[in-house]
Formats: structure tokens, sequence, C-alpha cells
């Protein structure tokens, strides 16, 4: 390790980093702009100045930008020295001489970093007295607000929204001292990360648009870490709650899942918990006043619970706890998932792919690292999207490690390494039903049935061990492009295969696993990476439990069965037909939910739950790992409680136990992991709600939280007293420790000086590191070492068939979410349902794109805009899935269509 | 000891000092401008509200008495939605006033405000704002602020230039 | 006397000394008004005299609350401990010749011992209270008690030598020519300083300093059992102001315009106002100041003036 002077203090520093990263890891502050953690540096702004010195006799120095500086060993720097401070104050003054005195009207005000950089060189005075520059601002769509004239020229928004992200329509305009950051035209942002402009930006340039329906300032916000309930990923979040509303969503840290980046339906889908939608009554029905309170509700469960056959629906969406009481409640043998068949089946696989243990499934943050990535049938920019920007950045590094192996540029150094590396790219093979943004980026690109890319991924799997048979009447491209693959991925370390469920097909993911295990040998490392639809769906998967169908059945032979739902929408996954006749069978029909939906109307009792925002839960992501989600704010509506309080609740009804006491998180978990051997060690995700540090809670609420006197005193003068969490080491107030918590309870990042969000340097162990104490989360899935044993089941190759249509599902990324599409600009991104035909199938159909194309399927008939497409294979017929209002199909069945 | 001695007589002399004390509600208190009494929300010399919503008044809140939403009109304008001081809390510091970036919340010479009713001290800003720009007049943010709400067009402001041509590669 | 009269002296003593008492609420903020420049309350009823009654009905209403903490019993028997002991300290005093309620002829050590009971009820108040700083107030009450419990009645004894009596009346007799503050002036300082120790008014009121301890034994206490400490201290100074009468300003004595009784009213309100005077002019000293003060000063100097004293005595009898 080099050791390095900072003002004539010695330390030992890690090597290959700059002087900037350096500095910030030990906790010096040093202010910086265009610099930042997970894009490197270009030395723009020149704020970072520091003074070099030649050798300890040197006592003049040169000023250098540090972000621009490795580490050498024996290095003396001064950071303090005042010509460095001048020259850092001075940068500073010019770049304020246009910011316009917008402090008080901008969002960004509060948790700007222009603002901390400001104050931390000195500044704080006008000199300059002549006029400011001005620019127009642009409309950028729902989500971003744009505010041209408080631009400080730090160029990161571009290297983020083009580089790093892959966005095309956000540039950099004009030159000298009139750039101008924005579109070509005012439109919609294109780009599916467009959200983090608002982080990335130093300012309030870029800024959250749905925070300003409802501005509050982050030192006003309760906060709590929470988990994104959008897709499986489980990026970690951090949620701000004012006034009872869910107010914004920003990225929390977590160098293992999210690092520092959301996707715009994890950002902005939040609106859920504030909609109109909400049940917030306990609701019985078929009675003159079907809204009841909870004594009611209390005294006329044990009609329904007890006496009779409990089965439970459990969910994908809702958390372990949840589906764990309900387990509790119903009866292992009782309790299905809420899921078809197909969807169980393949789920189950996948947790028993990664149960064996067998091959290693990577993290975001070694997909991030990985030298080939094979994408399998898996639409991951909608489904996953995270994910896709995680395959880009592998794409974008191990381009610029090739360049590294040339040219010793450091990794750091972003502009050299682009330079160096121009146009080429790390090895990834695209394959999806339908073209993909990734495909641009993408050596190999393959489109077409989900049965064809399983034959292609059997190929490769055969390529790259003889063992395997090969696919017999392969095509020609198929056999090239299995070459090609199966090449790049020998010539790899690290490659990551990735595949999922959206596409229905079992056969994919036999396929990728093979691949994977076929590459597995001493030197090479393959991840095999999974993605599921919901954010509990691995939680749920790893129970075992069986599919809606089986549950049909019970119904059906059972006249006497009450069915509890949790937090599930059958119809949105179910054909609409089957969940009407289990509902008619049902003698009862207990729904627990957040929103009100097709399922909630018919529940003949109706209760309310938390959303992840008003209560406390563990979510298991597509890697296994268990994430707590923290209750960020406790609802008015005392029956807003988690579900698995209420189940817990109906449990002690139905087993007539009687024990007074409620239960927390940490002893379900504790229960679950008792129960079911599989969640071994999830009981210890997070430290216990007893947690304390120096008999001290955690504040959710920032030092300079304001209004505690006044915010309900239009209701009553006296303040309610301070609301108490006994589930957490959380508290809901500002009292409690404010030093550095544990990782898995940070609120929010702040520290003395560093209110932006930037402050997130001071809670890692190096800059772009692992948080202090270890990034929260535990895998469920260990490796076990066992040697894998091939699946080796080809599927023919897929023939279309004569006036039937193989119907495929397409999820948007904005429109597909049960629960984004309560965000207003979310809906306003959604696109309109429609089918997909290829050019040649819309002909033969005698259609064009615009045409209404009806689908017959589970015998009933739907009408779509029909549009066309040249990259789509012929035989195939793709609807959008999961729009709101649309009923669930079954997907990977043939169909009729008509004109 | 003498000098307690002293001390005793010369506090004894007081005996026969004037009274300081002013006899209210009888005589009335000569009140001076910058005294801080009753709170107010003034408005711009254009007629509009000052407040925009910033929340620097209630950050500073040693009592953390002051609440509000900010919101936005059609042109971008801030506004408060509600403003809400809990009179009942509120211990007259002034603190809100320095903070204040437009000179909106401004405390005035009025002290009179008892109630018999706690309730009644929770003052919205119906009860706040007040059609006068108060002690700082002709001051309005919005022609200082970069950004355009509707009262200046970009570039019109005070010390602004006219909005940069991004077609143009000129200096 | 008869029995009868004897019940009149004892329910005239205790209706002066109470109503003395209640009014010296309204004569302490008074006075210290004046001398801060102020008026005082003057709006209830005729120059605000009603304060006193409006300052005791606001006690007897005032919600009567038990801490759940507290020593229940203890707690409520404390504040009755202080008001007893210095009303049955108020029996040995000679008002007049004749109206007194016991003649003993140990009236001098009676008051002492009555006195010295007193820190019962601050020792036990802030005990029960159950708090710290109750409870420290009560610690310093007790060692500030003990400290100028000993002098106070060593410097008495100057009095007892030149009397020849413990008896209050005799000692007031014993006046006739020359009130004793002449022969014992160094007594009568003595005597004075730990009085205001002993009623613990400021500069010596360590055991409840506001500002260090937010009112120490007493912290707990509300309504009318804080009226019982509130009115111990009046009367407290009540009756170490007319104890200095007696034994030093020659009690009752003085020209026969007036009768002896408001002679000896005059002369202790005078001794009131002194304390009240105190209070308004004198900052309160550091307790360790307190103490050492009281051990390392005034014991030595009471015990020099005893020997001296005793010495002149014993020359003069010669």
């Amino acid at each position: 390790m080099p050791r390095i002077y900072i003002d004539n203090m010695p330390f030992e520093v890690k090597a290959g980093k700059n002087l900037l990263e350096v500095c910030l890891s030990l906790g010096i502050d040093l202010p910086y702009f265009c610099w930042h953690p997970a894009m490197g540096s270009i030395g723009a702004c020149r704020q970072c100045a520091v003074k070099v010195y030649k050798d300890a006799e040197d006592t003049k120095g040169r000023i250098m930008m540090s972000c621009m500086e490795s580490v050498k060993d024996d290095l003396r720097i001064s950071v303090c020295d005042p010509g460095a401070k001048a020259f850092r104050a001075q940068v500073i003054e010019w770049l304020m001489t246009n910011h316009p005195h917008d402090c008080p009207v901008c969002d960004e005000g509060g948790s700007c970093h222009l603002q901390d950089v400001t104050v931390m060189t000195g500044h704080d005075y006008r000199r300059y007295e002549f006029k400011k520059r001005t620019y127009t601002n642009q409309y950028l769509g729902p989500l971003i607000n744009h505010e041209m004239n408080r631009c400080i020229q730090c160029y990161r928004c571009v290297r983020f929204y083009r580089d790093y992200a892959g966005g095309k329509d956000l540039n950099v305009f004009s030159a000298h001292n009139h750039v101008y950051f924005g579109r070509e035209k005012d439109g919609v942002l294109q780009s599916p990360f467009s959200g983090n402009l608002a982080e990335v930006c130093p300012t309030g340039v870029f800024t959250d648009k749905t925070l300003k329906e409802h501005y509050t300032r982050k030192w006003d916000l309760t906060n709590a870490p929470a988990i994104c309930q959008h897709c499986s990923l489980g990026c970690n979040i951090i949620a701000g709650e004012r006034y009872g509303q869910l107010r914004s969503i920003v990225n929390r840290y977590n160098s293992e899942v999210n690092g520092y980046f959301l996707c715009d339906k994890g950002r902005f889908g939040y609106e859920f918990v504030n909609s109109e939608n909400r049940i917030t009554q306990t609701l019985i029905r078929h009675r003159a006043a079907e809204a009841v309170d909870e004594q009611t509700l209390m005294n006329h469960l044990p009609h329904i619970l007890t006496g009779h056959t409990v089965i439970g629906i459990g969910s994908p969406r809702a958390s372990i706890e949840s589906n764990y009481a309900l387990m509790e409640l119903a009866g292992k043998e009782c309790f299905y998932q809420g899921l078809p068949d197909n969807q169980v089946f393949l789920e189950q696989k996948i947790a028993d792919i990664l149960s064996a243990g067998t091959i290693h499934t990577p993290s975001l943050k070694e997909i991030e690292q990985a030298d080939a990535v094979l994408v399998l049938g898996e639409d991951i920019w909608n489904t996953a999207p995270i994910m896709a920007l995680a395959v880009r950045q592998s794409v974008m590094r191990t381009a610029a490690a090739h360049v590294q192996e040339q040219v010793p540029v450091p990794g750091w150094h972003d502009a050299a390494l682009k330079e160096l590396a121009q146009e080429s790219k790390g090895f990834l093979a695209n394959m999806s039903i339908l073209s993909s943004p990734l495909d641009e980026i993408a050596a190999v690109q393959v489109h077409g049935t989900p049965d064809d890319m399983a034959r292609l991924g059997f190929q490769i799997a055969h390529l790259l061990n003889n063992t395997l048979p090969a696919v017999d009447n392969a095509a020609d491209t198929l056999l090239h492009n299995a070459t090609m693959i199966s090449q790049q991925l020998l010539l790899a370390r690290h490659p990551v295969i990735i595949t999922g469920t959206s596409s229905g097909s079992e056969a994919l993911i036999r396929a990728a696993y093979d691949i994977a295990a076929a590459l597995q040998n001493e030197e090479r490392h393959p991840g095999l990476a999974f993605v599921l639809p919901d954010c509990n769906s691995m939680g749920l998967a790893m129970t075992g439990a069986s599919s809606f169908e089986k549950a049909l059945a019970i119904v059906q032979k059972n006249p006497d069965v009450t069915a509890v739902i949790l937090e599930n929408d059958l119809y949105r996954n179910i054909p609409a037909d089957l969940v009407d006749t289990f509902f008619s069978k049902c003698r009862q029909v207990v729904v627990l939910d957040t929103l009100h939906n097709r399922t909630t109307e018919k529940a003949d009792v109706l209760i309310p739950v938390a959303t992840f925002a008003e209560g406390d839960g563990t979510f298991i992501n597509n890697e296994g790992r268990a994430q707590r989600s923290y209750q960020v704010f406790m609802s008015p509506d005392k029956v807003l409680k988690e579900a698995f309080k209420w189940l817990f609740e109906m449990k002690v009804i139905r087993r007539a136990i009687s024990n007074g006491h409620d239960v927390h998180p940490d002893e379900m978990l504790a229960g679950l992991e008792r129960a079911y051997p599989q969640f071994k060690g999830i009981a210890d995700v997070v430290p216990s709600h007893a947690f304390r540090i120096h008999g001290s809670r955690i504040p959710r609420e920032s030092q300079r939280y304001s209004g505690r006197t006044a915010m309900q005193a239009n209701k009553a003068v006296s303040e309610p007293k301070p609301l108490q969490d006994d589930d957490s080491p959380l508290s809901f107030t500002m009292e409690g420790y404010r030093g550095m918590p544990p990782a898995p309870l940070i609120p929010y990042f702040w520290a003395p000086g560093w209110n932006s969000g930037q402050a997130v340097n001071k809670y890692q162990q190096e800059t772009g590191g692992a948080l202090k104490g270890g990034d929260p989360g535990i895998r469920l899935f260990r490796e076990t070492g066992a040697i894998p044993a091939y699946f080796q089941d080809i599927p023919d190759a897929f023939s279309p068939r004569q006036g039937k249509w193989f119907l495929l599902p397409q999820y948007q990324l904005f429109g597909s979410g049960e629960l984004s599409i309560y965000t207003k600009g979310i809906a306003a991104l959604s696109p309109e349902p429609r089918a997909i035909l290829s050019a040649r199938d819309a002909a033969s159909l005698n259609m064009a794109t615009g045409d209404l194309l009806s689908v017959q399927t589970d015998n009933r008939t739907y009408q779509f805009p029909l549009e066309t497409r040249d990259d789509l294979q012929d035989g195939i017929v793709i609807l959008t899935a999961g729009l709101k209002g649309m009923d669930a199909l079954s997907w990977g069945t043939w169909v009729n269509l008509f004109k | 000891m003498i000098s307690h001695l002293r001390t005793m007589w010369l506090v004894f002399l007081h005996l026969f000092h004037k009274r300081e004390t002013i006899q209210y509600p009888e005589e009335k208190v000569a009140m001076r401008p910058r005294w801080r009494g009753r709170i107010v929300l003034t408005k711009d010399p254009d007629g509009g509200e000052r407040c925009v919503g910033c929340y620097l008044c209630a950050a500073a809140c040693p009592v953390d008495c002051i609440a509000l939403q900010a919101a936005e009109d059609e042109n971008g304008r801030r506004y408060p939605e509600f403003f809400r001081i809990n009179f009942s809390r509120c211990i007259f510091c002034g603190y809100c006033e320095e903070a204040c970036p437009t000179y909106a919340i401004q405390l005035t010479p009025d002290f009179e405000m008892a109630e018999y009713r706690r309730q009644d001290l929770v003052y919205e800003k119906e009860d706040l704002l007040i059609d006068s720009q108060g002690k700082y007049p002709g001051y309005n943010f919005y022609k200082m602020a970069g950004l355009s709400a509707g009262v200046k067009e970009k570039g019109k402001g005070e010390n602004e230039e006219a909005p940069v041509d991004i077609k143009s590669l000129l200096p | 006397m008869t029995v009868m009269q004897h019940i009149w002296i004892v329910l005239g003593v205790l209706f002066v000394f109470l109503n003395i008492a209640a009014g010296l609420i309204w004569v302490e903020r008074r006075l210290l008004a004046m001398w801060q420049d102020r008026l005082g309350p003057n709006r209830a009823g005729p120059l605000g005299l009603m304060i006193v009654l409006a300052d005791t009905l606001k006690l007897f209403f005032k919600e009567d609350w038990i801490p759940p903490f507290a020593d229940k019993w203890v707690f409520i028997f404390a504040p009755a401990i202080v008001v007893a002991s210095v009303l049955m300290s108020f029996v040995i005093i000679p008002f007049a010749p004749g109206i007194l309620v016991a003649d003993l002829n140990v009236g001098l050590l009676f008051f002492l011992a009555m006195s010295s009971l007193g820190v019962y009820s601050i020792v036990l108040g802030g005990w029960a209270s159950n708090n710290k700083y109750s409870l420290l107030g009560a610690l310093r009450g007790a060692s500030q008690m003990i400290a100028y419990e000993v002098f106070m009645g060593l410097s008495l004894m100057g009095v007892v030598m030149l009397s020849r009596s413990f008896n209050l009346a005799e000692i007031v007799a014993a006046q006739e020519k020359v009130w004793f503050v002449f022969l014992q002036p160094v007594g009568f300082v003595i005597f004075f300083i730990a009085g205001l120790a002993e009623t613990h008014r400021l500069p010596f009121d360590i055991p409840e300093s506001e500002s260090e301890l937010i009112a120490g034994f007493h912290a707990e206490y509300s309504g009318m059992k804080f009226g019982m400490f509130f009115i111990g201290e009046y009367l407290g100074i009540t009756l170490i102001s007319a104890m200095t009468v007696t034994l030093f300003f020659g009690g009752w004595l003085g020209p026969a315009f007036l009768p002896p009784v408001v002679w000896f009213f005059l002369k202790t309100f005078v001794f009131i106002g002194l304390f009240i005077l105190l209070r308004a002019s004198l900052p309160r000293p550091r307790y360790d100041q307190l103490l050492e003060y009281g051990w390392k000063l005034l014991l030595p100097l009471v015990l020099v003036n005893l020997l001296v004293t005793g010495a002149i005595a014993l020359w003069m009898k010669h």
C-alpha cells in the first residue's frame, strides 16, 4: 500500500485510486463537481484543486486537480494550503457569477451539492456586478423538470445520460460560455434512467417533477430505508414522508445491489401509497353498513375462520413475513401462490437451481464486473432495468479493461479510457423476442421465439461441453451465432448468463443453466442471474407452495372453504374465468390488500393493509438476497397495519390461542427460519427491534425537521404524543443517535457540511465501496460446490401454425407495474395496449398498423390496435402485458386472430 | 462584608426612586417598528404573495411552530398552500424573519393577541396575510430570481442578460 | 390565668401569626418591587392587598398532586412538620407582659429544639419526592442546618450568661436598662445570620435554589402542600424576627406612649423588612462557601465571643 502525506500527515492508501477518492475516503472534505464515483474523473470543473509537492523539501508545490492525479508512494500533497484554498474559492466564485438567485424556489435547495461546496469553500459574497446569463428551459416530460439557468457546466448529466446509461436524447449544445444541456427540442426524456439526473446534477437543473407536486425539503422528510417494490431486483431506496403522504424516493446506496442509481419506475412509482384508491377501512360486505370498525371485524372473523377449511393465497409482492403469517394461519398444505401453474413451475425451477448452489448467482455489482454477458430471452430493459444498466456497465468496463491492458491508464480516468476505447465494447449477446435498446451495445442480437432462443442456448452449451447433445436440425444462423457466442464466453473469466420468467419458457431456464454449468471450471466463474416478476417472487417461490390451479381444485371439491387472499390481484395473473369460478365456489373470501382492485371487489371481508411505506417487511430479491424495508411513517388510520399483523391476529382467533402481545417482524422471521430451513439465516437480516446505540434509537427525521408544533395544530393545538415504533430500532422523531448507524438502518445520507446525497461518501468504507459495516441484506442461497447436473432437454424448433398464433407478453417499464401506474407521470408514459405482429403475418391477415385486431383466448375475445414489426418472427402475436384493467391471458398458448 | 452592607443600603435607597412600571392597559406602551410581535405575511409591490414556500422560516424556527406546504400555480410561481403558525408555541425570536429570503414573513409591533382558548392562537394563512409590504417596501423576489414564474420572462429580470441563443456560435 | 384565657391566647397567637405569614406574601412582593423600582401587586383590591386572598385561594384550588413515584405518606407529612415546628416555637415568645402561651423556664432551649426539628420537613420532603434534585436539596438542607444550628445555640449563650436565665420573659426583663444588642453585638449578628440559614431564606436558600436545583426539596410539591412550605417559610421569618427582638432588642420594651405589644410587633416588622431587603440585595453564595463560612469563620467567632463574654461576666462578678 502506498503511503502518502496529506498536509504532512502520513496515510496508508489504496493503490490505483486518485487523490480525490483518497481524500474523501479518509474523511477529508474536498469539494468537487464533475467527478462521480460511478463515472470517474474528467477534470472539468477545476474544483478539487490541491497542492502537490515534489518531495519533502519542496515548499512551493504546484496546484493540481486531485481527481486527475494517481496515488503514488511518498506523494506529498496539501489540501489546506492557502494557495489551493484560494484557487478553489476562485473557481466557485466564477461558477456562481451566473448562478441565479433561485435557492428559495429551487427544489434542490437543502440537498444541493452546489450549496454545500459553496459553503465549504467559503464563498459567501457576490463581487461580480455584471449581468447574469440566462437560458430558456425545455419540457422534459412528466418526471423531470428543467431549469437551465442553474447550470454550472459540470457535464455530469450528459456523462451519466449518454455515457453511463446509454441515452441518446440529452446532449450538450452550443459553445463557449453558452453551452446548453438539454434535448434537441422539447420532449419526454427517453431513457428509463432519466430520474437519476436529479441526483447526478449537483444543482437544480434537473429535479424530480413528482416531488414538485407536493414539494418538501430534504430536512423535513421522515425517511426510512426501504426496498423498491416494482421489480425483483430489490433496489435499496430511501422513502420520505411528510404530512402523511409519501413524498419522494431517492437512491439508497448499496454497493452490491443498485449502487448509485435507480430506474424511473422505482424512483417515481411511489404515488400508489398516496392514491385515492387506497383501502382505508375494514369492510364486511352484504351488510347495511359495510365499513366497520376493528372490533366488529374481530367479532365477525371467528364465524368465517373457525369450523371451516381455510386456504391462504399468498402474494409475490407481499413481504415474506406476511406470506409466512398466512402460511401459519392456513397451514402449510393450504397455502397457495396465487399464480398460474406455469409461472409457479418456472419460479420453482429457479428456486431449485439456486438452492442447489451449484452455480453462483451474481449480484448486480458482479454483473457490472462481468467480462461477457449473455442475456437469454429476457427483456431486462423492461423487466429489470437496473440490471440492464449493470449489463451496460459490464460492456463498457470490459472495453476499458482491454484498453488498460495495452495502455496504463487508471480505471477512474474516464475521458482517457473513452478516448482510447472509442467504439469498442465488451461482449454482450442479447437474445429477446423483440428488439431491445440493449441491442445497440450487443455484439450479437438474436430475436426469436423462446424455444428457438433456448435451442441456441443448448447449442452454445454443446459447443462449450461436447458431451452435451447438439441441437438437431439447426439453422445456419443458429450454428453461426452459437459458435460466436461460445467462443466469446470461453475467453471470459467471469461470464454472466441472464434469463428470466417473462417469456414463460422453462426451456430457457434449462438452457441458461446448462451454459453456465458448462462454463464452470477452475479458472472461469460464471454467474447465472434470473429475473423474476415481483419484489418478493423469489421469497414466495422458496416457500415451495403450489399454484392457484391447485387451490381452485380444492375449492371445487370442498364447498366449505374460506379463502384468505393476501395482497394479490388474482385477475392480473390468472385468466378471469378461472378467478370468477374460484370466487363463486368459495364460501367466504377474505382479502387483505392496499389498493382497491378487481379481486378486492369480490371480497366478503376486506381488510386494509400497509404498503411498504407504512409497514415493515422483508423482501427476497432475484439473487435470493433478503432485505428489510422499514416503515417510513405511521398512517393516521390505525387499521392500516402490516398484513402479517392482521394475519397473526386471525391465527390467534382461528387457533383459539390467546396471547395478547403484538408480533414483530423479527419474531416472524425467526419463526420462518424454524419452520422452513430454506430460509436459514434470514432472521439476521437486520439488527433486532431492540437494537439501540447508547440506549438511543436511530431517528427517521433530520435534526432540522420543522413544524413539529404546528403541523397538526389545525386539528388540535396540543401536540400528540410522539409515535412509538415497536418493530424497529428507528424512531419517528428527530431524537436519537446522530452518529453513523449500521448500514441496514441508514434512514438518509447526511453528514455535517454535506446536505446533498453526496454525503454517501461519508458512509462508505471507501468511495464507491461498501457501506461501513458491510452492505445490508443477506444472501439466502449458498454455494455448495456440488457438481452441476445438466438438464439437456432440447425443445423442438418453433414452427408457425396455420391460422393460429403463439401468444407472448410484452412487459413495459412504464405501464406494466401494478402499483407504479398510480403515478400520474408514469401513467402518462404508459403505452396504449397493442398487439404486435410481424409485417408478413399482418399482411396475411390483410391488416396494417393501427387496425383493430381481435384476439381470441381463454374463451374471450379482446381487441387491440395492431402494430407491425420487422424484427418479429412469423407466427407470434405479442400483446402488452400487465397494463391496468387488462385481463391476464394464457401466455404461451396458441390463439386465434381476426380482423 | 462592607460591600454587602453597601449593596443593601443602595438597594434600600431604591425605595425612594421613581417607579418604572407602565400601568398597562390604562397606559399604553410606545412600540418601536422593529418590535418583534405578531407575525404577518406581506405582499410584494405588485400585490402578489411574497411567500414562496421555501421552508426556511420553518427550519429556522427554534420551537418548530411554523408549518407550511409549498404549491405552484400554473405559471410556476411558488406560494404556500397553507401556512400555519402556532402562536401558543411562538417565542417571537424573529429568526423566521431573518431567514426569509423574500421579506415575506415579518414581525410587527403588536403583542395584544391573547386568547381565552389556546386553539385560537393557531393562525392560518388567512390570518397572517396582510395587504401591505410591511417594513421592506419595493422588493419583489421574482424579479431577482432566475426562473420565470409569470412575473417576468427569462432575461427580463434585474441584472439579467437576454436568454442565450443556443443555435449561435458567436461569442 | 384561666383556661379560657389560655385558649384565647393560643387562638390569638395562631390567628395573628398565620395572618402575618399570609400577609407577608403581599409585603414581600411589594417591598421587592419597591426595591426594584416597580410597583408590585396592585390590581387585586385596595393596594393589591387582596393578592393574599387570591394567592391562598389559588393554592387551595390547585391540583393536589402526589407523584406516583413518591413515598406517599412521608410526602404528605413533610410539609406539616415545618409549620408545626415553627408554630410550636411561638409558644415561648412573650409578646407583652402576660401575653404568652407557655412561660417555660427553658424557653430558649425549647426554641432551639423546635427550630432544629424544622429540618426534618426538608429532609423528609426531599427524600419522599424521589427526585434527584429534591434529594440534593434535602442533603444541602440537612448539612446547612447542622452547621448553623451549632453556632446559633452558641451565639445565644452570651445572652443567657448576661440574663442568667433561659426564660424568655426574664431575658426581656433583663434588658430593661440596655438592649443586649449593645452588649452582644457579635452574638446578634451571628444569630441573625444563623436565623437566615435556619429559615433558608435568600441569600441562604441553598436547599431550594431555583437556578440550580429547580426548587430543590419542594420541586415535586404543588397545591396546599407547597403552600405549607411557603407558609412555613414566612412563619420562620416571623419567628426569627420575633426571637431577635426578644433576645436582643428588648422585646416589648419601649417608651410608654405605645402599648408593649405594639412595640414588639413594630420591632418584629423592621426585622422582617430586613429579611426581605437581604433577599433583594444579596446574591446566593455557593454551597461550599456557605459551609466553609459557617464552620471556619462563624463557629470560631462565636466561640471567641462566648469566651470573651464569659470572661467579662466573671470579671464583673468579682
